[in-house]
């Protein structure tokens, strides 16, 4: 019955599921590439590959209308695409980590909600928070009341304590706040003005630039080795609370250092492209079945896979109705959502590989 | 090294739980049972020495140094603490999981002599078919067994089980608590189990300390421990009446026979 496995021999599987998740990674980041070029070679025109990726090379081998269409226009628009979809994949990751609830995703707390409203208020009464930004008034209000609902729920915390179930209570507190908030400003609002928060909250990605992306890759870059860094308390916190702080993790402080995290991430992605649901959740659903929950492959995954669906939902929008670009908002939930529930169905059970 | 515990303290916000609890001089290599009915404070004790809980008053000391004042992975450096309820809803193996809870106090980097210890650690227990299996797909013994894991495995000062074998099938019972007197007589740490099974305390336990109403209401060797009246009053398996009958009573939980100092339990 219970059969004692030789010591060298556990060691051996483990080192060879290891190996097994490197490979998982290669393959989706493979696949992340191929979307990436298909994605910037697909669009009205019709330019080869190659046409494409000389341009790519040497700007102006093609001409000035080529280069303004693949660098000014394309390019940053793939480029957001697979930043904004690692950008909510981490963030639903660590959400869903951090309050022990897989159906997390980085607005649970409200944050997306907070964030419309923000974009309503520079749309209705041009009103900035932060004086001067110019063009990016919309972009920076939604940023600043995304970052404005993570301050108070850690200030709420600091009273209540850092109970998942006390964060969750506050963020559809906070939700339901801003949403009556934003209704009020939609009755304010002449037709004009509701076209323009409908279209924001939609998410689109024409609302791509290099400096967002630079801004993005910089916040991607402090929150994916954190994240590593912080891999092993967080792993601990699957095995739940107390178990977590037997092992010598501080869970108040992991759960605070990453709702600041994951709500710069969450601010970053909304005030770029609008209100995206789904990636945050399904991005990290497929890491978990991928590779399990050690973070050390699982939020690295997770970027991927979230790259990989907007990269996908990027090219689709173009696709549908060739001419027109669909908000990804609508794309992702009404073409991702029949696909990750035959995802779900077709992989009857979770399982470890 | 040497566990203390002086004058302990400690409760829940307001409610006070443990009243000046002292433990003296628990050597390196000691097998202490904790042993008191439902509530009697044994969690929160452990709780408490494993700083989940800070007292309100009193000393926790290894090999002399007060660890109250420790930070949360420093102490757990010290101290492995199992907790009552374990068990998880994880994608994570079992050996992922042992890993793991090695892994808080040691570097980032898994190298060689982890896997060296994870492996070993699961060997020892006997657990090492299990390695591969998902830790929420294991039965209730199992993953107890499991978390029984995750504590030896960080080999500590200090290591707190908090019922380890509340799950377990007779057979298992005695293997695990075997399996982990093998694992103390060449670490020697100072373990300390709560458990209500007084058989299974008496086969393995160095010392017993007997807890109530979060008081420490005895502290001896086994066999003077339990032949005390206050084990029948606390336990209230016996009245007086009752007493002739107590042999009766051991030997039908079939435990007698199967550990040889069980005439411990027998006599009288
Ligand atoms: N989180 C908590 N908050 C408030 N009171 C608590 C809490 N946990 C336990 N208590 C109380 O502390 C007392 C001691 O509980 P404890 O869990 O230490 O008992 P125990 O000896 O471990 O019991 P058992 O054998 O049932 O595990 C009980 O009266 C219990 O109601
Ligand atoms: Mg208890």
């Amino acid at each position: 019955m219970t059969l004692n496995v030789d010591p060298v021999a556990l060691r051996h599987d483990y080192v060879a599921r290891v190996a097994r998740r490197y490979g998982v990674i290669a393959a989706v980041f493979g696949l992340l590439c191929l979307s990436f070029l298909l994605d910037i070679t697909t669009g009205p025109g019709g330019y080869s590959l190659s046409t494409i990726a000389e341009v790519l090379f040497d700007p102006m081998s093609h001409g000035a209308r080529l280069k303004v269409i693949v660098w000014d226009y394309r390019l940053p628009v793939a480029v957001t695409a697979v930043l904004v979809g690692a950008l909510l994949a981490v963030a639903g990751a660590q959400m869903q980590t951090i309050l022990n609830n897989p159906l997390a995703e980085p607005f649970t707390l409200g944050v997306s909600a907070a964030a419309s409203f923000g974009a309503s208020l520079a749309i209705v009464l041009g009103i900035s928070v932060i004086p001067a930004v110019g063009p990016l008034l919309v972009t920076v209000n939604a940023f600043v009341f995304a970052l404005f609902t993570c301050g108070f729920i850690l200030l709420a915390t600091r009273i209540k304590g850092v109970g998942s179930e006390t964060m969750i209570l506050f963020g559809i507190a906070i939700f339901f706040t801003f949403s009556a908030l934003l209704a009020l400003m939609q009755y304010m609002a002449s037709e004009d003005q509701i076209a323009r928060i409908v279209f924001w909250m939609m998410g689109s990605l024409s609302r791509a630039s290099w400096e967002k992306i630079g801004l993005g890759t910089i916040l991607l870059c402090f929150a994916i080795p954190f994240s590593l860094y912080r891999t092993w308390p967080m792993t601990a916190l699957r095995m739940g609370e107390t178990t977590a702080q037997s092992m010598g993790v501080d869970v108040g402080r992991l759960r605070v250092e990453m709702l600041i995290c994951i709500s710069l991430l969450a601010a970053t992605a909304v005030s770029f492209v609008g209100t995206v649901g789904f990636v945050g959740l399904v991005g990290p659903h497929i890491a978990r079945m991928l590779v399990g929950e050690d973070q050390r492959y699982f939020v690295p995954l997770s970027a991927l896979v979230g790259a990989l669906v907007l990269s996908l939902t990027s090219l689709i929008s173009k696709t549908i109705t060739p001419g027109i670009i669909y908000p990804i908002g609508i794309i992702t939930s009404l073409i991702g959502v029949p696909i990750f529930i035959s995802i779900i169905l077709s992989s009857r059970r979770e399982r470890l590989q | 090294m040497t566990l203390t515990i002086a004058n302990l303290s400690a409760g829940y916000g307001r409610t006070n739980v443990l009243q000046d609890v002292t433990v003296t001089d628990i050597p390196p290599g000691a097998f202490v049972g904790l042993i008191g009915p439902n509530a009697a404070g044994k969690s929160t004790l452990f709780k408490t020495i494993a700083g989940l809980i800070t007292p309100s008053k009193g000393a926790i000391t290894i090999a002399g140094e007060d660890v109250t004042c420790l930070g949360r992975k420093d102490r757990a450096k010290r101290v492995a603490y199992m907790p009552q309820a374990y068990g998880c809803n994880a994608l994570l193996s079992v050996f992922e999981s042992v890993l793991l809870a090695l892994k808080q106090t040691t570097g980032w980097r898994v190298n060689d002599d982890n896997l060296d210890r994870v492996s070993d650690t699961l060997h020892a227990l006997g657990l090492s078919h299990l390695a591969n299996r998902g830790v929420a797909d294991l039965s209730g013994g199992q993953a107890q067994m499991v978390a029984v894991a995750q504590t030896i495995v960080r080999a500590p000062d200090v290591i707190l089980l908090d019922e380890p074998t509340s799950a377990l099938d007779l057979h298992h019972q005695l293997s695990i608590l075997t399996s982990i007197r093998n694992e103390m007589d060449r670490k020697k740490p100072v373990v300390m189990a709560a458990l209500h099974d007084l058989n299974l305390a008496a086969k393995f336990c160095d010392r017993l300390v007997l807890l109530r109403d979060g008081a420490i209401l005895a502290d001896g060797k086994p066999e003077h421990i339990l032949a005390l009246p206050q084990i029948e009053e606390t336990y209230r398996v016996l009245t007086d009446l009752e007493r002739t009958q107590r042999n009766v009573l051991y030997v039908d939980a079939r435990l007698a026979h199967i550990h040889p100092r069980g005439e411990a339990i027998v006599r009288q």
